[in-house]
């Protein structure tokens, strides 16, 4: 198939359409037409995504989803986009994220909902570009345009400590971003000469950089630092429960649900292949921190009141998961990852949904204050239990697949670390049965009075979750199949 | 039941392709859970009694087939799809049909079954959405118990493993109003988790040394494992079967989940699910003969829980609870013969332990329901007349348990102490003791409950009878199962090849009978053990007969060792002290002063530094020519100091 | 330039000190007046110790650049001082301008006064 004659690639459509769709949106008047174009436009980006996946066999669908153009030609960066396994799981999720979202919190209201609409579907765009971004500097452009809206989406929309949580976010992330930059053009320095420049930033010329030994040991941290900010694992953490907590809900699921797999995704694409000597030599001390994480979350997350906190706080504890189990050099442990996640995406977002409902119906996130909501939304209770239990890693549960094999591949890199990062599943059952406990049993009080069950709405996304959750829980194969060449093309790069 | 019985010739041609539709062991009961669950508002009580019976009664029949169609030879590993399956590491949904399997296949319908029938009178009085949910996590558990027993790997075991787990917290925090009920399930959760941490890694280790956690290439591929990783992953595993089967230390949840509703207790924690670490243990039985260290830990490790819960049932004074005891030190009797290698000993006494205990719980929830909800036998007595069939049934199940030949606890516990006595004798001496302890505890219960006069008001007096037929049925048949289950496992000195248990389940031994060296007791010796151990267990049970048919109320507090065994040795005291107030202290620690005064102060502290350095600065923005001036000087002589100088 | 013997010729020490001595005298004066023409004049000053010392270091690299040979060759940079001292002059004039305006507007030539640059 010649690339020149398909008009536009699938990769394409999945960054700009978004991109226009909010561009659509900020113009749009109505509150009712805003919300309903953004769900339009999130289902068909994800009708794309899906389509894009029929579409996904690299051998034969290559220019399909691979696209490059000149773009800043004399620096040697092509704007060039690709979808590889794990690109395409990633963009499904962020694809089907969205319309979740956006059905799920379609009652609350918002002032300027045109903004607020319009910005969430460039986050959208961003997020789709970094996934399928085949060149650093576009990787880069992205990876600032998927943030950038959620600066102004925290501080307009968020709660009343909005304005210092995002200033915390900020700077946390600005932070990570500029030691990446600096990090990205000093390897660029070092690349070798592209047709129309001296080095180039595209991701073949990064892996095939030589970087002598000494200069990875520091460029790693660079790139490290920025994306262990924005998973965010120990002790580089502390804006995300300010952040969830202030966040406006649908901007927390983006954020919990999406963002944070950046990080995760930014270490697999940039990090392990790139500066594999360094990884080597720093993978104790990653996994080191990331199991220290993991237990540190998880105690914290048990002392927990506030609703948001607390999902805030066990998802640190996850995320420490994945993040150790992408420097065990295993394969067991990275295809963990892999469908890690796409769970956990879809497993936080139902806990925010959750946290949403009670919220609007009861006014309070506080733990201590609720009780007894089982009496009144049985359905809702049952729901919350399902999620939670994947939340902790049940078998069955899609959760359970990947927790599984990374702590598997954990163990073969060392038994110690996956003794202690194992204490943490029991300290996940603990906080999450006590959080079950105090708010959905137990007797009623006056704040739940009121209370009623959910809508047929709701039921139907947070079944569309479920149904999920026990898919990928009995038959996680798909997603296997799909990711299985990026984690081989990783190993073959490292080894 | 009966190993003999011969199936109609037509049925041949079914058995034979029988194991195909082994899936639907299992399935029918997650059918029966979905329709239940799901149209748990829809369906009447009757309708959720019949499915959830119904689907296990077929699940029954299934495994009836399946049971002879292996004894006829046919046992294999099934295998339906791939779980996980990438270069590294491929694991198959398999269930594996052998003898094993198929035994407890038909425990678990079979008591299951009878449990469910059960459940639709005793549960009777819930609301038909709380009857038809009750129905539907009773399915789920059998479905999850089956997932445990027919898994072809480790890790399809755990899967049910951990959905027995979750069963089980559903069903003991099934009244969830209650706090305390649900204190009581996430206790049992949590504890069931610690023992799955050691599961997981046993399972993580195999993984990394062998690749595989197929039961069939991982006993095939023993050899290759060194000594020390044997000894760890069987530890491992065993610290997993403490958990699920309540061994010390992790057995203080079990007594605490009595708080569900009584048919459960029956069902999950006396028959079925707490022998899932027994089962585990005796399917990887070729691991643990090659490691004789962690054989012994496991003997001693269940004659301690086996002592140890028996005297805390001496002194309990709640049906449920003493019962509940009990069950934990009988399985302190299954681990020892775990541990002195008698595998199929430990198997025979799950066998005869699901039918009595079975019976006994279902007995006091007879006696429960008689009672208006009372538990405490110092407020019974005298129900005897009252009861007439609960009665009997119950004697004949604590006779069982107590050991009386020719009852089929007899048959079993002899097998496992004569096992440990050719291991050590005094392995032999402490479990006696223990027999001793059951026969005393058991009959001060059968006395309290049934003998003497009635200690309770008038308005409960009036209102005592018998249970309905549902309830009293399903006694019975455990009661005849109690009595005459013994019989497939006559021991040797009595009846050559009379323990066709041990033949049967031959093969899935054979590989550690090979390894194992074996002590044959000489009859003469096999018969003085049984005399002393008949003989004292009786002078236990009549002694206690005596003393407690004449129980009059006391107010008399107990004292000195009375009272330590009365609050249980003050373990749950003990753990709270050194487990969970130490976790809350770090967690109140963490959460309050490392992350907010440390992490975040640390990162608040940079901004605030900034501010606070900029408001001073900016003093020196004068707006005054000279101080420019001034400054603008010293900042050349600097750099002229920087250029001459350094 | 020690080739071409000391007594013909004043030694670049001295023209350096003489400038040093006029730079510091301005820096001196810039610093503790607050007098603004006196503060400029002292501008004045400094400028012209530069100019003095681009002369003379002119004059001293262009004698050992171009050898012995004439010894009174005329370089460039006092072409360059003409034109600064050109320049200079009309700097002044807009200096001193400014002053006056600074004068008419407020009454005083004081510099501490003219402080607002501040906020």
């Amino acid at each position: 198939m010649d690339p020149q004659n398909i008009w536009i690639s699938f990769p394409e459509l999945l960054v700009w359409f978004p991109l226009v769709a909010g561009l659509v949106a900020f113009a749009l008047k109505s509150d009712k037409a805003v919300k309903n174009w953004s769900i339009l436009a999130s289902l068909i980006t994800l009708a794309i995504a899906i389509v894009s996946l029929v579409f996904s066999n690299p051998e034969k669908y290559f220019y399909l989803n691979n696209v490059s153009y000149f773009w800043l030609k004399y620096l040697g960066s092509n704007f060039s986009l690709g979808l590889d396994g794990m690109g395409h799981m990633l963009t499904l999720l962020t694809a089907l994220s969205f319309p979740i979202i956006f059905i799920a919190t379609n009652k609350t209201t918002y002032r300027n909902s045109n903004v607020f609409y319009g910005l969430m579907l460039l986050t959208q765009a961003g997020l789709m570009g970094v996934f399928s971004a085949m060149d650093v500097l576009v990787f880069y452009f992205f990876w600032e345009l998927a943030v950038i809206p959620v600066y102004f989406l925290c501080s307009r929309w968020g709660g009343e400590k909005r304005i210092q949580a995002t200033f915390k976010f900020f700077v946390y992330t600005f932070t990570g971003s500029l030691l990446m930059l600096v990090g990205i053009i000093y390897v660029y320095l070092q690349t070798s000469p592209s047709a129309f420049s001296d080095h180039s930033f595209s991701l073949h010329a990064f892996y095939n950089v030589n970087l002598i030994v000494g200069d990875q040991l520091w460029l790693f941290w660079l790139f490290f630092i920025a994306f262990a900010i924005k998973m965010p694992i120990f002790p580089f953490h502390t804006w995300q429960p300010d952040t969830y907590e202030q966040a406006p809900t649908a901007t927390t699921m983006v954020l919990s649900g999406i963002m944070v797999k950046m990080g995760v995704f930014a270490v697999i694409r940039w990090v392990l292949p790139v500066f594999p000597d360094a990884v080597s030599k720093f993978d104790n001390m990653v996994i080191g921190l990331s199991v220290i994480g993991m237990i540190y979350a998880s105690l914290i997350a048990i002392k927990q009141d506030d609703l948001k906190r607390f999902v805030a706080y066990s998802s640190i504890a996850h995320i420490g998961l994945m993040c150790a189990s992408i420097f065990t050099n295993s394969e067991l442990g990275l295809q963990g990852v892999m469908i890690q996640m796409f769970s956990h995406g879809i497993n936080i977002i139902g806990m925010w949904i959750v946290v949403d409902i009670i919220e609007k119906q009861t006014g309070s996130r506080k733990i201590s204050e609720l009780g007894g909501i089982a009496h009144k939304a049985p359905v809702l209770t049952i729901l919350l239990v399902v999620i939670a239990l994947a939340n902790i890693a049940l078998p069955l549960t899609n959760a359970f697949v990947g927790e599984f094999m990374m702590f598997s591949g954990l163990f073969k890199f060392n038994m110690v670390y996956t003794a202690i990062a194992l204490i943490s599943i029991i300290l996940a059952a603990v906080y999450t049965l006590n959080m079950v406990q105090k708010v959905f049993y137990g007797e009623a009080n006056s704040l739940i009075e009121n209370m009623h069950d959910i809508s047929l709405r709701q039921k139907m996304i947070l079944g569309v979750l479920v149904v999920f959750i026990f898919f990928f829980g009995i038959y996680p194969q798909p997603i296997f199949d799909l990711t299985k060449d990026t984690v081989e093309a990783i190993f073959t790069k490292i080894n | 039941m009966r190993f003999r019985a011969k199936a109609p010739l037509g049925v041949w041609g079914l058995m034979n392709n029988i194991l195909q539709l082994v899936w639907l062991i299992p399935v029918l009961p997650l059918l029966g859970f979905l329709i239940n669950g799901l149209g748990r508002k829809q369906v009447s009580k009757t309708m959720a009694g019949v499915i959830g019976s119904g689907t296990v009664f077929l699940s029954f029949l299934i495994s009836v087939f399946v049971f002879f169609s292996v004894k006829s030879g046919n046992s294999q590993v099934v295998h339906y799809f791939h779980f996980i399956n990438i270069n590294a590491l491929n694991i198959g949904f398999d269930f594996q049909i052998d003898q094993l399997s198929s035994i407890f296949l038909l425990i678990i319908t079979g008591v299951g079954l009878l449990i469910h029938v059960y459940s639709t009178a005793y549960m009777h009085d819930e609301e038909p959405k709380d009857f038809a949910k009750y129905f539907a996590y009773l399915n789920l558990f059998v479905f999850s118990m089956l997932l445990l027993v027919m898994g072809g790997n480790f890790v399809i075991m755990f899967i049910g493993w951990e959905g027995v787990g979750l069963c089980s917290y559903l069903l003991i925090g099934f009244w969830f109003k209650n706090t305390n009920y649900n204190i009581a399930a996430k206790k049992a959760f949590v504890m069931n988790r610690i023992g799955d941490l050691g599961f997981l890694l046993a399972v993580f280790w195999l993984i990394a040394k062998l690749g595989t956690a197929d039961y069939h290439s991982v006993f095939a591929n023993v050899a290759s494992l060194s000594t020390s990783d044997i000894t760890g992953i069987t530890l491992l595993l065993f610290v997993g079967a403490m958990g699920k089967s309540a061994q010390i230390p992790l057995y203080t949840w079990l007594p605490d989940a009595m708080a569900g509703p009584t048919p459960v207790s029956a069902l999950i924690h006396a028959a079925t699910m707490v022998t899932a670490g027994i089962y585990m243990i005796a399917r990887s039985n070729v691991l643990y003969t090659m490691a004789p260290l962690t054989q012994s830990i496991v003997a001693v490790v269940g004659l301690s829980t086996a002592i140890l819960a028996a005297t805390i049932a001496l002194k309990q004074n709640d049906i449920k609870k003493v019962l509940a005891y009990s069950t934990v030190s009988q399985l302190g009797y299954m681990f020892l013969a775990l541990g002195v290698g008698a595998y199929t000993g430990a198997v025979f006494h799950v066998m005869t332990h699901a039918f009595f205990k079975a019976l006994l719980f279902l007995g006091a929830g007879s006696v429960i329901h008689a009672m208006s909800g009372e538990q405490d036998i110092r407020n019974m007595g005298g129900l005897k007349k009252y009861m007439s069939i609960t009665h009997i049934t119950f004697l004949l199940a604590c006779l069982a348990i107590a050991g009386m030949p020719p009852f089929s606890g007899f048959f079993s516990k002899d097998e496992i102490l004569a096992a440990a006595f050719a291991k050590n004798p005094l392995l032999w001496a402490v479990g006696v003791g223990g027999a001793l302890m059951t026969a005393f505890y058991m009959f001060r219960l059968y006395a309290m409950t049934f003998l003497g006069k009635f200690r309770g008001t008038h308005e409960q007096e009036h209102h005592l009878h018998e249970s309905p037929k549902a309830i009293t049925i399903p006694l019975i048949i455990l009661a005849i199962l109690s009595v005459v289950g013994g019989l497939i496992g006559i021991p040797e000195i009595f009846m050559h090849g009379g323990h066709q248990l041990e033949a049967f389940l031959a093969p899935v031994f054979a590989q550690s009978n090979a390894i194992a060296v074996k002590h044959h007791l000489s009859h003469s010796t096999e018969y003085l053990l049984m005399g002393i151990s008949v003989s004292l267990a009786l002078i236990a049970l009549v002694y206690a007969w005596r003393k407690f048919s004449k129980y009059q109320k006391t107010d008399t507090e107990e004292t000195g060792l009375g009272k330590l065994m009365e609050n249980k040795w003050y373990v749950d005291e003990l753990y709270d002290a050194i487990i969970v107030k130490p976790v809350q202290t770090i967690a109140n620690y963490f959460s309050s002063i490392v992350e907010k005064k440390g992490i975040d102060g640390f990162v608040n502290g940079i901004g605030k530094a900034v501010n606070y350095s900029s408001r001073h600065i900016r003093l020196i923005q004068s707006g005054q020519v000279g101080t420019y001036v001034l400054l603008m000087v010293l900042g050349i002589l600097i750099l002229f100091i920087i250029q001459l100088f350094l | 330039m020690r080739g071409l013997g000391r007594q013909n010729y004043m030694e670049i020490k001295w023209y350096i000190g003489l400038a040093v001595a006029l730079f510091c005298t301005g820096i001196v004066g810039v610093l503790t007046r607050r007098n603004s023409i006196i503060i400029f004049m002292c501008i004045e000053l400094m400028l012209n110790a530069v100019n003095l010392l681009l002369v003379a270091f002119s004059k001293m690299h262009a004698a050992t650049a171009l050898g012995l040979s004439n010894p009174n060759i005329v370089s460039d940079a006092q072409i360059f001082v003409f034109f600064i001292m050109v320049v200079a002059a009309a700097e002044v004039s807009v200096g001193l301008a400014i002053i006056v305006m600074l004068y008419r507007n407020t009454r005083s030539v004081d510099v501490n006064f003219l402080n607002r640059l501040k906020n």
